[in-house]
Order: C-alpha cells, then structure tokens, then sequence
C-alpha cells in the first residue's frame, strides 16, 4: 500500500504500526512528534495504531542541545 | 541621562516600538522551558525587545562549564539558574515579572505551570523533553518555538525558521545533535535562541 511520509510517497507491504515503522528507521519513539492526516498520535497508541493506505504521515524529530 | 533612580524601559521601548506594539509586548506572558544556553539567551533577547511577563523552569544550578553559551556570569556559579536568570534581566529592566520554578518540567506538571502563557519556548537540552513538550502544546491555543539541530560550529545559516503550524515553529537545522563531536558552543546556540525571539516577536507584534 502507497503512503506518505514527509512529504514522500512510499509503498510498504502489509500492516504496519508506528512502532514498527519508528524502529525500521532506527527513530527513537520518544525522539518524536507524530501526526497522521493532520491528528497528532501520542505516544501510548504508537504500537496499536496502523498505517492505512493513502495515510500521510509526518514525522516531527527532534535532536538534543540547547 | 536618566539615573538608574527614575529609569523606565519605556525610554527604551519607545525609541524603537510603536505605543501599540510596546503594549502587545508588554502583555504577552512568555513561557520558557529550561534556561541553558536557548532559554537565557533568548529571555535576554525578549526583555530587550520589551517583554515583561514571564514564567521559567529549570531544575539546574549555574556551573563553570554553562559560562561558554549560557547567558550567565561567574559570580553566579552554584545558583539556581531561575534565579540568576531572573536576577540578570532584572539588571536590564527592573520592571520585569518573572515567575520561576526550580523543578523538573514533565508530562503531568507542564501544562499546569505554563497554563497562563500565551508564548512557550522550548529551551530543554533532551530530545526526549523536546518532544514531550511539542506533544503537550502542538494542538493548544498557545503560540509554540522549539529548537532542535544547534551542535557545532560553520555554516551557521544552516540553523532556519521552520514553520510546522501557524502556531508552531522549529529553529535549527534538524540534525547536528550534541555528542562527543559537535559540541554546544555559544555563536550556534545564540543564533537559534535569537531566532527564537525573533519568531515571537514577530508572531506577538503581527497579531
């Protein structure tokens, strides 16, 4: 199935949660900030919620210094 | 010259800011998470330009090592940071209200703390704070500047204004992380708490 991740379209197999998505990209889930079509997704649900086709993810990372 | 006796910041204010923007300004309370080397420099920034309402967080002491970008003096090692800080930019303009809090700012205390703000400042050195704290206002009424990828030093035009939402920003340059490398060094660090100001100030003067 075809969605989008910042802005980029990509196709991945089967189902897939944030949780498994955050891992594949070596992404810290506690790094991050994610909206799925404009709903921000806190982090408890990462793991039970699942992609859908056409879902346009962002992904707000953030790095440490200040 | 006015003595320090009968000195107004509205002398100030007024040589640079229209009546209206000084009372835009003057009224916006400014929440600012952390005050290391983002948090100071940018508070110091916001009282230049007029501000004079804010809440600071930080459960820190002033080290010797804070002296190479944090906006503090050595006079002032081994005090509360939220206390040198206040005590600084009351030396700027003594009519500023600063209300501060020596803990450490979480999920469950932060939305409380900054609930009279209209402005926060995301000035934590973690990510993982960074994010907990984008999380929590992201989808408030509150006006949100982040900053993440100061590290290092060169090509300082790396570090931009990035605008997620209307009510949510990010400076820096996403990537350059403190580590072993790149280091926290004041020119880059100063750059994003400026340009965090500057973004605030922006947003306070345009409503």
């Amino acid at each position: 199935m075809k969605l989008r991740i910042n802005g980029k379209t990509i196709d991945i197999d089967g189902e897939k949660s944030i949780s498994k998505l955050l891992q594949e990209k070596s992404i810290n889930p506690l790094h991050v900030v994610v909206e799925i079509n404009t709903n921000i997704i806190v982090k408890e649900l990462f793991g039970s919620t699942n992609l859908k086709e056409n879902d346009a993810i962002e992904i707000i990372r953030f790095v440490g210094g200040g | 010259m006015n003595s320090p006796n009968n000195f107004s910041f509205d002398n100030v204010s007024e040589r640079y800011f229209t009546p209206e923007q000084i009372k835009k300004t003057r009224n916006t309370r400014i929440g600012i998470a952390g005050a290391g080397g983002l948090g100071s420099n940018c508070a110091m920034n916001l009282v230049r330009c007029g501000f004079e309402k804010f809440v600071i967080v930080d459960f820190d002491n002033v080290e010797e090592s804070n002296l190479n970008r944090q906006f503090y003096f050595l006079n002032q090692i081994g005090l509360p940071k939220v206390q040198a800080l206040k005590e600084s930019l009351l030396r700027i303009n003594p009519a500023v209200s600063i209300k501060t809090y020596q803990l450490k700012l979480d999920k469950q205390n932060i939305g409380n703390i900054f609930a009279s703000c209209t402005v926060i400042v995301e000035a934590f050195d973690t990510a993982g704070c960074k994010a907990m704290l984008a999380e929590t206002f992201i989808n408030s009424d509150k006006f949100v500047v982040c900053a993440s990828g100061l590290a290092g030093f060169g090509d300082s035009d790396r570090i931009k204004v990035k605008k997620i939402r209307d009510n949510f920003f990010m400076i820096g340059d996403q990537t350059s992380e403190i580590s072993a490398e790149l280091k926290p060094l004041s020119p880059a660090v100063s750059i994003a708490a400026a340009k965090q100001a500057d973004v605030i100030l922006a947003w306070v003067l345009g409503r």
